[in-house]
């Protein structure tokens, strides 16, 4: 695969790395930092941008904290993570709103990004916010920008200002006028795309800017954009001072690293999403969908919260400790199996692993195993629950009698607490790696 | 102007210019880490990947061992010497008419623009050229083409908004048929890779092609915005998937991206890049030609 395969699946190779070995050093650390490394840059996040990350994590990620910390290697992965959203912003949609209307919104950025077709999304969003908007047509050099500018228009049901190919500032300054003539309160300006080096159209931008004062100047990205995202932004930050961002066409598959290099050179909030070709499809930003879009990660941040929620700090000590001193015992065994109960539905936690799919169980069925395994610990003798070694044959019947269920099932609970124990044997002394990676292996094949 | 010229235009006007880099590391200095650092930075802000840019620094350190290099200025040619074959290794195709070029790829990486200029690249070597609107979807998609198609002075067949793009294909088939016709362009709509139902619609139109011009030299493009990162791998992967592709156009070369995606996907899936776009212009388009487009990349003022 080499070259194609996925970002999840190698930074959870990262992941299950660190955290199978449960201590980390600070090589390990610097391992995983190359990994990232590498996992932003395919992410095209751009190259000196993720120098500056990955230096900033690093420092935060060999603090004493998380080399002391149980789960360091979830650690480092939530540290990354967390520094990515805070590097993104905040979710941030607000369009500010002039107090002399009507309130100008000027579009741009390269060609193709998707602007005219922002234009339709965007009005139709302030439609339904009761705002009164008018399209301006000030892109006079592609074939029938003008046409496409109409369509998008009749289809959200906003009037288009448009004057032919004439000279863009005039037409923007002309559009104002009818708007305020006419009783339209906001004027969403369509230019023409061009090339953050051509000095002619940025200059033309910088008039219309000039002329028409507007309040918004929302610079349009493809979402696909590579490593010259640092440039355009930078550039056309320099000569507008935009006020935000609209990244388009995340309906894709791209990782989408170019916000993260947007949002590092130009400071300035991303405020909408494009998701799709339809006038519908906008939607908000969310830094931290943009986080583990970007890391590849899917849901394993979610996984990692959920089971630091689930499991206190202090319950794993206690079950480290246990685990430690081989006396894990049934009481633990039960607190274990709670805990991931917790966590939520286990297809959910499953798919939420990188590498697996979704697995095919019955959650409904565990929540049921989990009662009954409950009721069955509970009528042991607290000597049974600690030394479930000497529940022979007649303590069993007793146990199955007492609890409502069958011998069956009291003998099943035991074979499953015998099992876990092993695994934690295995742990101990270093095998589990080797055994988590052999079935992690075994699902992949499956699939 | 030609594309290098161009290319060096953009470079000029851009202090970030990778061609400034390379200079500056390319006269005189030793082989040092920092060397290295600074080659492997000029090709990944190309877009050329993390991992290829890998492949090619292992590549290159080896043949400077090998070669006992010392100087910065043999290890700049040896570089461009790696880069090139890895671009040449895909061969260029020979057309043979009738001849239908069809371009399909992702949104707004400039499809109907290049369709407008090899009408006219095609009408000039005296073929006779017939386009057909395919896009049915976006919003006067076909309003667009039209335009290109008076501009090159070539034969349109279109149908209205919303209609089924085989049948525009089909249409347009039949008419290159009844004429003699030399060759036929279809336009298709942009669509992203990861839509299924669009990657059968297209699957659809190229099956249209090959069953009413079963005698015709087909050619599938995809076009690639060179400002585009690493996601063109697996546009170019999932289009390859669905219909086979035959060649890449590379736009917006006049930029100051440089498309080094096309590196890995040369690599690794042996499609050759056949066309690079330069502008908006009907005449800015060019052949490929790896060494002038390594050039673009390093190359001094
Ligand atoms: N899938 C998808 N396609 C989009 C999105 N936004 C825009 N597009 C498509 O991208 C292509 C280009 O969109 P336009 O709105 O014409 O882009 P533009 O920036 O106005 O282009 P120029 O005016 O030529 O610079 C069209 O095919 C749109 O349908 C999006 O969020 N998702
Ligand atoms: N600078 C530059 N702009 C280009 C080039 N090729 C196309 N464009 C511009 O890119 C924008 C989109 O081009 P289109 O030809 O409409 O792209 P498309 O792929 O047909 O778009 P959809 O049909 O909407 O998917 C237009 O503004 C073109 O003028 C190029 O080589 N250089
Ligand atoms: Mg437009
Ligand atoms: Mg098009």
């Amino acid at each position: 695969m080499g070259l194609f395969s996925s970002l999840a699946e190698k930074l959870g190779n990262v992941f299950s790395k660190i955290t199978s070995r449960g201590k980390l050093t600070e090589g390990d650390i610097k391992q995983a930092m190359r990994e990232i490394r590498i996992a932003l840059l395919e992410a095209d996040v751009n190259y000196a941008v993720v120098k500056d990350f990955v230096s900033k994590v690093s420092e935060k990620a060999v603090g004493e904290a998380v080399l002391k910390s149980l789960t360091p290697g979830q650690q480092v992965v939530k540290i990354v993570n967390d520094e990515l959203v805070e590097l993104m912003g905040s979710t941030n949609s607000k369009l500010e709103v002039s107090s002399k209307p009507p309130t100008v919104i000027l579009m741009c950025g390269l060609q193709g990004a998707g602007k005219t077709t922002f234009c339709g999304k965007l009005g139709g969003y302030l439609l339904k916010q009761g705002k009164k908007p008018m399209f301006a047509a000030c892109d006079v050099y592609r074939p029938a920008a003008i046409n496409q500018l109409q369509v998008v228009g009749k289809k959200v049901n906003i009037p288009v200002f448009e004057q032919g190919a004439g000279n863009p500032v005039k037409i923007a300054a002309n559009a104002v006028e009818e708007a305020k003539k006419l009783g339209y309160d906001t004027v969403i300006v369509d230019t023409a795309g061009r090339l953050h080096i051509n000095e002619q159209l940025m200059t033309e931008l910088k008039e219309i800017k000039q002329k028409t004062a507007p309040t918004e100047i929302l610079l349009t990205v493809d979402a696909m954009t590579g490593q010259d995202a640092v440039n355009v932004a930078k550039t056309f930050n320099d000569e507008l001072d935009i006020t935000g961002v609209i990244l388009t066409k995340l309906d894709g598959d791209t990782r989408g690293g170019a916000a993260l290099s947007i949002r590092s050179v130009t400071g300035k909030p991303i405020k909408f999403c494009g998701t799709g070709e339809k006038p519908t499809d906008i939607e908000p930003f969310y830094p931290d969908r943009m986080a583990s879009r970007i890391l590849g990660m899917g849901d394993v941040l979610t996984l990692i919260e959920k089971a630091q929620n689930a499991v206190s700090e202090e319950e794993m000590k206690k079950l480290e400790k246990r685990m430690r001193e081989n006396k894990f015992t049934l009481e633990d065994f039960l607190t274990q199996f709670k805990s991931l109960a917790k966590m939520g539905d286990i297809n959910d936690v499953v798919a939420m692993i990188p590498g697996m799919n979704r697995a095919n169980v019955d959650s409904r069925a565990i929540d049921e195993r989990i009662n009954k395994y409950k009721s069955i610990i509970l009528s042991m003798t607290p000597q049974e629950r600690n030394h479930p070694e000497i529940i022979k044959s007649s303590r069993r019947k007793r146990i199955a009698a007492g609890s409502g269920t069958t011998v069956q099932e009291v003998n099943a609970l035991l074979k499953q607490y015998d099992q876990t124990r092993e695994m934690m044997r295995a742990a101990n002394s270093g095998k589990l790696p080797q055994m988590q990676q052999k079935i992690v292996r075994q699902k992949r094949r499956f699939r | 102007m030609g594309f290098f010229s161009k290319i060096k235009e953009g470079l000029k006007k851009t202090k970030e210019a990778i061609a400034y880099k390379l200079n500056k590391l390319f006269t005189g200095g030793v082989l040092t880490d920092d060397f290295y650092d600074e080659l492997e930075e000029i090709l990944i802000t190309s877009d050329i990947g993390a991992e290829t840019t890998d492949t090619v620094m292992d590549r290159l350190k080896g043949e400077i061992d090998k070669n006992h290099v010392r100087d910065t200025a043999t290890v700049r040619t040896l570089l461009k010497k790696i880069l090139v074959e890895l671009l040449e290794e895909n061969e260029q195709p020979t057309y043979e008419y009738p001849l239908v070029i069809m371009l399909s790829g992702v949104n707004g990486v400039g499809k109907t623009t290049a369709i407008g200029k090899l009408a006219k690249k095609f009408k000039k070597a005296g073929k006779s050229v017939t386009i057909a609107a395919a896009d049915t979807f976006r919003a006067a998609a076909a309003d667009q083409l039209t335009v290109w198609a008076e501009r090159a002075n070539v034969r349109i067949i279109k149908h209205t908004e919303g209609a089924d793009p085989a049948a525009v294909v089909f249409d347009a088939a039949q008419s290159v048929k009844s004429k003699n016709g030399d060759v036929l362009l279809v336009d298709t709509a942009g669509r992203l890779h990861n839509k299924k139902n669009l990657m059968e619609e297209l699957k659809k139109i190229s099956r249209v092609v090959e069953r009413e011009l079963p005698d015709a030299m087909v050619m599938n493009y995809i076009v690639l915005d060179a400002t585009t990162g690493q996601n063109a791998i697996s546009q170019v992967e999932i289009f390859n998937e669905a219909i086979d592709i035959d060649g890449i156009v590379l736009t917006k070369l006049d930029g100051t991206a440089k498309g080094g995606v096309v590196l890995a996907i040369a690599g690794e899936l042996g499609v050759p890049v056949v066309y690079v776009g330069v502008g908006e212009g009907i005449d800015d388009l060019e052949d490929f030609n790896a060494e002038e487009f390594v050039n673009g990349i390093m190359d001094e003022q």
